[in-house]
């Protein structure tokens, strides 16, 4: 998404990127971010709650005018409702870190069959 | 309220994703688009004169995606923004889905928010089409096919600014 605001920028279309992914989209580089600290998925805002939907639109439309300069982040004050996803989400500890290695496993050995079949398919076996 | 922390309070799914992976015994980690520099192109015009599109790596929500949860092809696609959709395809993307949910689309997709701020001539227009790109693991594809349509779209609807809003 970032490579994409990118090259709307390089050729002349002014852009503003939402999300809550800072680090991934300030490591690419944009011209504005409007950044709210939400678990991913509600980058404009909690579901139902126009009112804070609007605020953060309307942020967005602040920095299109306001940034002098690329890659201004500009964080939105809102906060989720706890902070347990920060530390839930994709989380790799002692309790399923056996479960992940299997998961692998499993996942690459499906990865192969796909491929085997693909090859038979395409007589190349 | 003021608090004192050891650690950085905003997740880095660079981190996160790459500890994740390799506990699944995958060594080599995925390597993300990083620039030194950044191009910035000010608006031509008054914010209140300018049509404004909107970016989502959401999917539309077809028959297929209705019917059996999942999308054979991930693609490009350009759809009338009004009425907004009322659900996109979303299950097969990465997003926190043990936190919080997509059922509002405006939650990632302010079209309404949008059409709101056309009404209060803040902007001029809502562009008439919306536009999905996927989320791809090639940042060549990204760059080299994606972009490129969506610059062209924005051209053929005279979109003077656009929201990339990113699940």
């Amino acid at each position: 998404m970032s490579l994409v605001a990118r090259h709307l920028e390089q050729n002349g279309v002014p852009t503003v990127v939402l999300g809550s992914a800072r680090d991934i989209v300030e490591e690419c580089g944009v011209a504005r971010f409007v950044f709210t600290d939400f678990p991913l998925g509600n980058p404009c805002g909690k579901p139902w709650d126009t009112k804070m939907q609007r605020s953060i639109v309307g942020t967005a439309l602040d920095l299109l005018e306001r940034a002098w300069m690329p890659r201004t982040t500009v964080q939105t004050p809102f906060r989720w409702s706890n902070d347990e996803w920060r530390d839930a989400f994709m989380r790799v500890d002692d309790s399923n870190r056996e479960a992940l290695a299997r998961a692998g496993e499993e996942r690459r050995r499906q990865q192969a069959e796909a491929k085997k079949g693909d090859r038979y398919r395409n007589g190349k076996s | 309220m003021n608090q004192r922390r050891p650690y950085r309070s905003f997740v880095s799914y660079i981190d996160r994703s790459r500890e994740y992976y390799a506990a699944q015994g995958y060594s080599q980690p995925y390597t993300w688009a990083h620039h030194d520099d950044a191009p910035l192109t000010p608006l031509k015009k008054p914010l209140s004169e300018c049509r404004v599109g909107l970016v989502t790596t959401a999917g539309k929500m077809d028959a297929e995606a209705e019917g059996q949860g999942r999308r054979k092809i991930r693609e490009l696609y350009a759809v009338a923004a009004n009425p907004a959709p009322r659900r996109m395809f979303t299950a097969d993307l990465f997003w926190d889905k043990g936190a919080t949910h997509t059922d509002d689309v405006d939650s990632f997709l302010p079209l309404n928010r949008l059409a709101e701020y056309a009404a209060g001539s803040r902007i001029e227009s809502v562009s008439s089409r919306f536009y999905g790109v996927p989320t791809d693991y090639s940042q060549g594809r990204t760059s080299l096919r994606d972009a490129p349509q969506i610059l062209e779209w924005c051209r053929e609807d005279g979109v003077d600014a656009m929201f990339l809003s990113a699940l």
